[in-house]
């Protein structure tokens, strides 16, 4: 990045550099943006993260493969059974270990409530950002209800540890389902709340719509997942493109935006709420009979080998590339890919041009977990 | 002596004092409205129903430390939430709660004085206020506050003129600046202007709110972009002085709203014969219930709408709500002219 400064002229302009987090209110944690700025007006933007790197990766690969979900539970904190799937199913897969319908179904539905529960964080926050703080309350008081299903699962609120190698912990609570499905007729009325207050209000419409545009092929070239990704008209959801857990049996839609645009990623979340909720419902009134663990060894102790499995996470695709050397019991080589480090790539081609006003938008439009970016 | 003297510094005192405490008041309406609105309880610890909580905040600020940081314009830095105040509070003195009652057999007007140009006082008393803001941002010498300060006075101008020019049309139907006689004008005319100068009043509405820097024109203190913009790094009394200036303005705002085109102090249907038994309720209450519906109009909008960008603020200002204000003066001149 360079600086243009006039020398000789009566007023002199300069660009103010404006350093934005890790401290921020709106940096959702820890993220840092450097701003040159031309008045309110950001010229270029600099991308900081490494403020919350705990080194999992390297962690992982001095664990044993069962004490690694634990930390899976640390990278996306605000939804964190879908990176426990998701570890999970790669070492099944490398195991090439079959999990019983039942574990696959009951992933599917905590999977599915970790989606609605991370969408409620990010519609809050995203709300919030612009200015609309009532939302972020509303949407709190629902991802509580969800919280409070998932600790009558497995007795934890945040970081799980919800999933075991082969299947489930343990079965769901007596009337758990039930309790799902009550949940579902409170949720479905409630994004009609949030939409009401900001799908067709002005200023809201005013404030994301044009802002961070993206076409389809730049958001393909820069690696974009998941809902950006589809905002831009990509119907790219690894749920249908590569059906893991019990996604196959299911029947959903995966909505897409036209324009690419802030309102667009808006409404594309706002949609998956709705297909979120139909999943859950289809898979709690379906869930099978039968074990819950699958026939797991005593050790596990993958043959040499390496694989890569990716889910849909509710930030985008979430991907675990594990090498196992065959000797040992803790991986070999433990890489992931985060959906939200690779959105966050876009977020300097996303600012250039607007305002500071619209950072922040669209810091809350790509829903970064730094978490996860910095693992 | 009575007369000149006591009656008046008493007055004084008075609404002084009931205006300091109405804002801090304010404040714990405001956080219990948007707490209900947001299905929360908002302050319930300090007394019963929390009603005690401004007493608790204003400790809490008055015993912290009190920071100016090293690299601020010291003088500038101390005098910018005296500037933010100080114009808050004497606007209030040209605002009318009342007309002149009897006391004590003696005449006593529910106004501190009605000066024949109360109105030009109040909109330039108004914006000093706003140098309050600019010169916080500018003297912190931070970068947050500056741009805050930017958009202060941005928004200074795109709203001063719109709403000065929309008073003018007021004026034209009142036919003078006292506060006094344009709610006296209401009165002769049978109506509350807001229904001869419907235009006017949105216009003064979305220019107050704006100028006090309420949501969704809250942009120099927008804290998801600029961490609480021009107060950023103030702390302690001086930050609770600017935050009380806030309030204070929604009250002249709204007081000045209600009088100009709520009838300030009379009932609904002023002046009319059947509906004379409104006038059991006493003036000044009158006055009180339409500036506290405001004032709820102020908090419901904060708690409802996302905030405004500064270049959208700014098109609103001159593209939309100066216009619409010339038009409005021009109509109401004319038609002023033809029923003359």
């Amino acid at each position: 990045m360079e600086t243009t400064v006039h020398h000789g002229a009566m007023f002199d302009t300069d660009e103010l550099v404006l350093n934005m987090g890790p401290q921020h209110p709106s940096t959702h944690g820890v993220l840092r943006v450097v701003l040159r700025l031309d008045g309110e007006k950001v010229v270029d933007c600099d991308v900081v993260i490494g403020y919350l790197h705990r080194g999992i990766e390297k962690l992982s690969e001095n664990r044993n493969w069962t004490q690694i979900v634990l930390l899976t539970d640390r990278m996306d904190y605000v939804a964190a059974a879908t990176s426990n799937v998701g570890y999970c199913e790669t070492v099944e897969k490398l195991l090439q270990l079959e999990v019983p319908r039942r574990a696959r179904y009951v992933r599917t539905i905590l999977m599915e409530l970790q989606r609605i529960a991370s969408h409620c964080l990010w519609v809050g926050t995203h709300a919030m950002d612009i200015g609309a703080m009532t939302v972020f309350l509303y949407a709190f008081r629902e991802r509580e209800l969800i919280l409070d299903l998932f600790e009558e699962f497995c007795g934890a609120r945040l970081t799980y540890n919800s999933m075991r190698i082969g299947g489930l912990p343990q079965d769901i609570p007596p009337g758990w389902a039930k309790k799902v499905l009550e949940f579902c007729d409170i949720m479905s009325q409630k994004i009609d709340e949030y939409e009401e207050l900001l799908t067709h209000n002005r200023i809201w419409v005013e404030r994301t719509k044009g802002i961070g545009v993206i076409s389809a092929s730049d958001a393909i070239a820069l690696g974009l997942c998941g809902p950006p990704l589809r905002g831009s008209g990509v119907a790219r959801d690894v749920r249908k493109d590569e059906p893991y857990a019990a996604y196959d049996e299911m029947e959903f839609d995966v909505p897409v935006g036209t324009a690419g645009d802030t309102y667009d990623r808006y409404l594309v979340r706002m949609e998956e709420f709705r297909q979120s909720l139909r999943i859950v419902r289809q898979a709690t009134e379906g869930i099978p009979e039968g074990p819950i663990v699958g026939k797991v060894p005593r050790l596990i102790k993958p043959a040499a080998g390496e694989t890569y499995h990716a889910i849909e996470s509710p930030k985008g695709e979430l991907g675990y590339f594990i090498v196992s050397d065959g000797k040992s019991t803790n991986p070999y080589r433990f890489r992931v890919r985060p959906p939200s480090f690779c959105n966050l790539q876009g977020l300097r081609r996303l600012v250039k041009g607007h305002l500071v006003a619209d950072v922040v938008a669209l810091i809350g439009s790509i829903d970064v977990v730094l978490g996860e970016v910095d693992r | 002596m009575i007369d000149q003297l006591l009656i008046p510094l008493l007055k004084i005192v008075i609404v002084l004092n009931a205006t300091l405490v109405g804002v801090t008041y304010m404040v714990l309406l405001e956080r219990k409205v948007i707490a209900w609105a947001q299905s929360r309880l908002g302050p319930m610890r300090v007394g019963p129903y929390g009603v005690l909580q401004p007493i608790a905040d204003a400790i809490k600020l008055m015993i912290k430390e009190d920071i100016t940081p090293v690299r601020a314009d010291r003088w500038v830095f101390t005098a910018a939430p005296i500037i933010s105040m100080v114009p808050a509070l004497i606007v209030y003195a040209v605002i009318p709660f009342g007309p002149t009652i009897h006391l004590f057999g003696r005449p006593v007007s529910l106004y501190i004085t009605d000066i024949n140009v109360g109105l030009l006082y109040i909109v330039s008393v108004a914006s000093v206020g706003v140098y309050g803001i600019i010169l916080a941002g500018y003297a912190s010498n931070s970068k947050y506050p500056l741009l805050a300060s930017l958009r202060a006075s941005a928004q200074l101008i795109s709203y001063e003129v719109a709403v000065t020019l929309t008073l003018v049309s007021v004026i034209l139907m009142a036919g003078s600046l006292s506060m006094v006689e344009i709610v006296n004008a209401q009165y002769n005319q049978h109506a509350w202007f807001v229904f001869l100068q419907p235009v006017a009043f949105v216009i003064v509405l979305i220019g107050g709110l704006a100028e006090t820097n309420r949501a969704p024109f809250d942009l120099p203190e927008a804290e998801q972009e600029l961490t609480g913009g021009f107060h950023t790094e103030y702390s302690g009394m001086r930050f609770a002085l600017f935050f009380l200036a806030e309030y204070a303005n929604m009250i002249v705002v709204s007081s000045v709203v209600v009088t100009l085109f709520f009838g300030g102090w009379l009932p609904p249907l002023p002046n009319t014969a059947w509906a004379h038994f409104l006038y059991y309720v006493p003036s000044w209450a009158w006055f009180l219930i339409k500036s506290f519906c405001f004032l709820y109009l102020f908090i419901w909008i904060r708690a409802t709408l996302p905030r405004y960008r500064y270049d959208q603020l700014m098109n609103i200002g001159w593209k939309v709500l100066i216009p619409l204000a010339i038009a409005n003066l021009v109509v109401t001149g004319i038609v002023k002219v033809l029923v003359m």
